[in-house]
């Protein structure tokens, strides 16, 4: 059943599997393959994906095609990354981004 | 070493996947390279995996994509998903990204073919979270099978809002209003377009059928709205429009707004080519030849990313760019042969563009989003208002690429592909001279974010 603010699937005789599982925010999220992280999170009722980096205003996906750079998520380690251009895989660690980045402390994109 | 190729085709939509066809024809190595995980563009997003009831759902038009995919079976075709273009330089030589890591190819002619964005429609209250273009709500329909949270509001104008409003009344979605911001005098502007618009029937056919189709799902459809306003802050929880002389307030926990498509032009103005003001679809082209030829040899461009014709117009884009550059590289001898084969093309093209004119006076932008109040957030990734904006222009701000230095609108990660239109709107007006006068953002390299790890691991 579809809840307040949740994506919701398109109902299927035989739904489709939720066959990855991978970390939101310290939450498993469970997810079809082949979803984006962008999807995979909207299906699951997270709409807020990162703070601004002047106002700290909430923010989600707008565009789902790699233009708009408002879904921007870290993904294991890494900063910035658009969670609707990046396919789920299992065991992922995603995490809001908060504000801008910061130029230290960030694993793996030196 | 960088590896050496005949043809690259940047993007798989209907132009790319045309050109990388023809030119594989033609006896040419081609490495067809696009940033999607499937091919097929927007337009036929996610196309090959989409089964019966999904195609049912999308529609003709979409299913009528799926026999494109065949093109990729052609053994020249070298196609590359998930490759992220970052650079390309008048020589040919591409820089892209794909599974993390950076690559580079040299290629004797590139043909661009990116296709569109949606317009930016910049009014109070569109970055909340749950607000989104038409255009994703679509995507999510077509690569996720998701469907909004209800009440839906589909906020606009232009064929995409109709259209993803009955693609969900068919998924037994039904949104709980259309609030359409056409204003009253476009109809009057677009009837004298009409007969013109007749020589392309099968648009307004289809442009009937999903009014007619809308009219029966019984959606309430607001018209000539204006003075929108989303409300909420974490998620959006209402919108605010003036419609029949009444305010009016409409709860919903998802927005779709929509206000045309404009070519994307990142790579086009990263390479510093000529563009035109088009001044009837209100966005800058690249200004082409008749074969997509631009004024450096080895770069062409086509499909919505020369200018705004549709998916089948596309596709002859796609054809006359491929014939035109395997005429180039001497993969076909004479000229003579290439204007032969580029006839049926040609006589295709005119039936699509006939219909553009309509289309274009019925569903022009309305002022208010070109031009929005000032407390409007134009600018999304540095959080520039359209009053700071005319700030600027008051203390001598001459045009999009200086505002950058009184207030960083463009600089952030999107790289002025949702702010650069609405900014030289707003000063144009300000000044009170016109749009092409004020010019664009200069737009540099590299065109999407790329790690410091992967360029470096490129030259090492």
């Amino acid at each position: 059943m579809p809840k307040d603010s949740t994506f919701w699937h398109l109902p299927r005789p035989e739904p489709h599997a939720l066959a990855v599982t991978f970390g939101f925010e310290g939450a498993a999220v469970a997810a079809r393959t082949g979803d984006t992280v962008a999807s995979a999170l909207l299906a699951a009722g997270h709409n807020t994906f990162r703070t601004s980096s002047v106002s700290g205003s909430a923010r989600g996906p707008f565009c789902m095609m790699g233009a708009c750079f408002e879904c921007l998520v870290e993904i294991d380690g890494i900063s910035n990354r658009q969670a609707c251009m990046i396919q789920v895989r299992a065991g992922m660690i995603v995490r809001r981004m908060v504000g801008a980045r910061s130029l230290v402390g960030d694993a793996g994109d030196v | 070493m960088s590896e050496i190729i005949d043809i690259a085709v940047i993007g798989a939509g209907p132009a790319g996947l045309a050109a990388a066809s023809v030119t594989a024809q033609h006896g040419l190595t081609v490495v067809l390279l696009d940033e999607q995980p499937a091919a097929g563009g927007q337009i036929y997003r996610a196309i090959g995996s989409a089964d019966a009831h999904l195609q049912d759902i999308l529609g003709r038009d979409y299913a009528a994509g799926r026999t494109l995919l065949n093109i990729l079976d052609q053994p020249a075709i070298d196609y590359r998903a998930g490759a992220t273009v970052w650079n390309l330089t008048a020589q040919g030589n591409i820089s892209y990204s794909l599974g993390g890591s950076a690559r580079t190819l040299s290629a004797r002619h590139v043909i661009v073919c990116t296709g569109a964005l949606e317009r930016p429609m910049p009014f109070p209250g569109w970055t909340v979270p749950g607000v989104m273009t038409a255009g994703a709500g679509q995507i999510l329909l077509k690569s996720s099978e998701l469907i909004p949270p209800a009440p839906t509001l589909l906020a606009g104008n232009g064929p995409l809002l109709f259209l993803v409003a009955a693609q969900y009344l068919r998924a037994g979605h039904r949104p709980a209003a259309i609030v359409e911001t056409t204003p009253w005098r476009n109809y009057g502007a677009a009837l004298g377009a009409l007969p013109g618009a007749l020589r392309a029937n099968s648009y307004l056919r289809k442009g009937w059928a999903l009014l007619a189709e809308i009219k029966r799902g019984r959606l309430p459809h607001y018209r000539a709205a204006k003075n929108l306003r989303a409300l909420g802050t974490a998620h959006v929880e209402a919108l605010e429009f003036r419609a029949g002389g009444r305010q009016r307030r409409i709860p919903c926990a998802s927005l779709l707004i929509h206000s045309g498509i404009v070519p994307n032009i990142q790579i086009s103005r990263a390479l510093d080519l000529d563009h035109s003001w088009d001044p009837a679809q209100r966005c800058w082209r690249p200004r082409l030849g008749a074969w997509g030829e631009t004024s450096l040899e080895t770069i062409s461009i086509a499909g919505d990313g020369a200018s705004i014709g549709g998916a089948e117009a596309a596709l002859h884009c796609g054809r006359l760019a491929a014939l035109h550059a395997a005429w180039r590289l001497g993969a076909i001898e004479s000229h003579a042969e290439i204007t032969r084969l580029a006839k049926g093309e040609r006589k295709a093209l005119a039936v699509h563009h006939a219909a553009r004119p309509f289309l274009d006076l019925l569903y022009a932008p309305p002022r208010a989003f070109l031009d929005p109040p000032d407390e409007t957030i134009v600018c999304r990734c540095e959080e520039v208002s359209a009053g700071a904006i005319r700030g600027y222009a008051e203390l001598g701000c001459l045009g999009p690429n200086q505002t950058k230095a009184f207030g960083r609108p463009g600089m952030g990660p999107c790289q002025g592909r949702y702010c650069g239109l609405s900014v030289a709107e707003i000063i144009a007006a300000a000044r009170g001279i016109p749009l092409e006068n004020v010019g664009y953002y200069r737009v540099r390299p590299p065109i999407k974010p790329v790690t410091l790890g992967e360029v470096s691991a490129l030259s090492g």
